[in-house]
């Protein structure tokens, strides 16, 4: 086959096909995944890899799920990473600094060094919505964190011991639910609903004919 | 990269760009509709289809592949198991860690049960993970749950189950409600209102979205919620079959650790199954959007222990999986790419169909333009049509597509390919099990004390599921096989747990002269990527 490249799978030499991904590669090379591997669309982090090209200095990372293997590349991939989860009542909590010192005080032992942004796997500015957070700007820290998949390779690269996601999913939480704009009309919906208020009509609908539903559906106004 | 063939075809397509904008072709009338699908949507095939030989749904067509589960040989038949030796013994048991899952299991231990939940990946490894474009609810003033209603059940072709779907578009407000609640942050405008959009069929704007990572928000806030709750949580561990006690009600399941094959017996007093779709199944051999582990699981061991199926020979193609590049074949395209304008546009730069008629009709109509009026333009593994998503910087200004389908742009960027200035290629992808088991309407499957919940469901949804009702259902029915088993399990005591039914199956499974040995459920697929038999350690 042509197009074939050398991959080192946990620094073991296999020959796969160029075009693969990563995860790709490994099941070609005849792994039956577990661990390691998710969605497989890039969106749950179960597949978070860690490599670095033969004769090259820098350690890169990546989804193995969304990157297309090199000549050279040696991988080991990181299926699982100790992150710290502190637990609270989302009911209780208030959007205060104050939580954020109670749960996750190791955010200000931040050193600076970046290397969390420069391990993200999404390219999120890691350091940043941690810096967000330690200011207590929960929304800033919400936006800058949105993409993050939890795959925790910024963690693993921290030397202050920052579980970056559980931060930032701390701060989504916190915006979400208390800082956010209240939805009004929604409120107001889900009490009509409670009312009654389209019980008959739904009933109504529950109990007229095919055709007459038919007729509804092919001549029902659509918004523009 | 892109053959010549393709290039010049993007000059077709960025030729009539200009006399497209605000011009849609115009939508189809319900006989061409009904045409179109039965000449060109996969469903229709009869030769990917048999019948069922045994059991509850006997003489019923299903897919060749699920049919092959189904009817398979249980992987409990040779092993020494004693049910009476239960490693965990719970009050209700939660089988699946998606979006149904995980809110089955907040809301059981809600009404104070002691809830374990087993998955077969990590918790949250689900489709819900992956929805990108939306969840619908009739929350606007323009709207109501009785025109959701209508949308659905036309899309669903009038067949969805009128009960459910009263609950589905009832609960839908309340749902969002729930999430909002729990920190879910949906895009709002700056008062409050949220911003939603149309989806393929709808009448009104009722797509709720959190970008274009709706569903990863969704679900990475009921997952934290579960830990914050203490829930009991055991990954990495498959349901391998359900266990009925004596008078034939649901008491437990006999797990397998993913990792070590240990057995394992959870028991219960009431049990939901909440473990998702089939994509992995490669029905009919299409590629698909959805996540590792969704092996029909849940169908087989309901199957097996007498629970019904409704509708398990309809399927849902979403018209808009990756063609091209091979790296990402299959994976999904949100709808909210064409909520946003983007066109569907054949190799000659002609929009063929309208971008927002329901999924199967959408998908039908791609598979036409490609394989009857070979329209397609050619790509490595097959056909794709183009999607015009540089329309939508055109329609709603630049910055847009970063703003509002971020993971979009992020995931072709990984291919040095820019959504905001080139057109993609998309064929169809087998995205969901629109059937599943039958429920009655408090989410009961057949058996008592089983509960069902999610993609695993049939019903609610008829013979087709709009965008965004999908994460609505799952929801929607989490929530209530979870209040419903948190009510239950007060009242029942389990009698003696067994695994009789799975012998009685395998008698009929003799008598019918089925003798596959495929171990049943499936569990994970198994991809070789088109090796032979060459040696790879080279």
């Amino acid at each position: 086959m042509e197009d074939m490249v050398h991959v080192y799978i946990f620094g073991k030499r296999y020959k796969v096909p160029g075009i693969l991904t990563i995860m790709g590669a490994m099941e070609y090379a005849g792994y039956k995944l577990v661990r390691g591997c998710g969605c497989r669309n890039g969106f749950c982090g179960a597949c978070a890899t860690i490599y670095r090209i033969a004769g090259d200095r820098e350690l890169k990372v990546a989804l193995a799920c969304q990157t297309t293997v090199q000549d050279g590349m040696y991988i080991a991939t990181l299926p699982f990473f100790p992150l710290l989860k502190e637990v609270y009542d989302i009911e209780k909590i208030k959007p205060t600094q104050q939580i954020m010192m109670q749960l996750y005080p190791e955010i200000y032992s931040c050193i600076g060094c970046n290397a969390c942004t420069k391990a993200c796997t999404q390219d999120l500015k890691v350091m940043q919505y941690i810096a967000f957070a330690q200011r207590a700007e929960y929304e800033k820290c919400a936006e800058e964190s949105f993409d993050c998949v939890m795959c925790g390779v910024c963690s693993s690269r921290c030397p202050a011991g920052i579980s970056h996601p559980q931060v930032a999913e701390l701060a989504r939480r916190l915006t979400g639910k208390y800082l956010a704009p209240k939805s009004q009309h929604l409120a107001d919906r889900v009490k009509e609903i409670d009312d009654g208020q389209f019980d008959d009509l739904l009933t109504q609908l529950m109990q007229k004919p095919v055709e007459e539903l038919k007729e509804l559906y092919n001549t029902r106004e659509i918004e523009a | 990269m892109y053959t010549q063939e393709i290039l010049d075809s993007i000059k077709n397509v960025e030729a009539t760009r200009k006399s497209r904008m605000g011009v849609l072709p115009a939508r189809l009338s319900a006989d061409d509709k009904t045409n179109l699908l039965a000449k060109f949507h996969p469903d229709y095939r009869q030769d990917m289809f048999t019948d069922l030989k045994i059991g509850p749904n006997k003489g019923e067509k299903v897919p060749l592949e699920l049919a092959e589960l189904l009817q398979g040989r249980s992987r409990v038949l040779d092993m020494d198991i004693d049910p009476d030796t239960a490693t965990y013994d719970v009050d209700v048991l939660v089988i699946g860690g998606g979006g149904s899952g995980t809110s089955a299991a907040v809301e059981a231990n809600e009404a104070g049960a002691n809830v374990l939940l087993v998955t077969k990946l990590r918790l949250g490894d689900a489709n819900t993970m992956m929805a990108e474009g939306g969840i619908q609810a009739a929350d606007k003033p323009n709207d109501s749950p009785a025109i959701h209603y209508i949308d659905a059940l036309g899309g669903g072709h009038f067949a969805n189950v009128p009960e459910l779907l009263r609950k589905l578009v009832s609960d839908g407000p309340g749902a969002v409600k729930w999430l909002n609640e729990l920190g879910v942050m949906f895009d709002k405008d700056a008062d409050g209102t949220m911003i939603t959009t149309h989806g393929g069929g709808t009448s009104r704007k009722r797509m709720h979205a959190a970008k274009d990572y709706s569903g990863a928000e969704i679900m990475r806030t009921l997952r934290d919620e579960v830990y914050n709750r203490g829930i009991q949580v055991v990954d990495f561990t498959s349901a391998i079959e359900l266990l009925l006690d004596d008078q034939g009600r649901a008491c437990g399941a006999v797990l397998m650790n993913m990792e070590t094959g240990d057995i394992l017996i959870a028991r219960a007093k009431v049990v939901v199954l909440a473990t998702g779709g089939a994509g992995r199944m490669h029905y009919q051999g299409f590629p698909t959007s959805n996540h590792y582990g969704a092996t029909a699981d849940g169908l087989i061991l309901a199957y097996r222990a007498g629970a019904r199926l409704l509708y398990q020979d309809t399927l849902q193609y979403h018209p808009t999986g990756v063609a091209y590049p091979n790296q990402i074949f299959g994976a999904l395209v949100t709808e909210k790419v064409r909520s946003l304008g983007a066109q569907l546009v054949n190799k000659d730069g002609i929009a063929f169909i309208h971008p927002l008629e329901t999924r199967d009709v959408t998908s039908a109509g791609i598979i036409r333009e490609c394989n009857e009026r070979m329209n397609g333009v050619k790509t490595p593994e097959g056909y794709g049509v183009w999607l015009d998503t540089p329309q939508i910087e055109e329609i709603h200004g630049a910055g847009t597509i970063e703003k509002r389908i971020p993971a979009m742009m992020r995931m072709y960027g990984k291919y040095d390919m820019d959504i905001r200035t080139k057109p993609i290629l998309v064929y169809p992808t087998l995205h969901y099990q629109n059937g599943g088991i039958r429920v009655h309407p408090d989410g009961q499957s057949d058996i008592e004390n089983l509960y069902i919940a999610g993609e695993a469901v049939g019903g609610i949804h008829g013979r087709n599921r709009l965008m965004g009702n999908s994460l609505l259902d799952i929801i929607v029915f989490g929530r209530n096989a979870g209040q419903q088993a948190g009510a239950k399990y007060k009242s029942v005591t389990p009698g003696k747990a067994n695994l009789d039914h799975v012998k009685k199956f395998e008698t009929e499974r003799t008598g019918a002269g089925i003798n596959t040995t495929t171990p049943s459920p499936m569990l994970l697929p198994t991809y070789t990527h088109g090796r032979g038999d060459e040696d790879v350690a080279v």
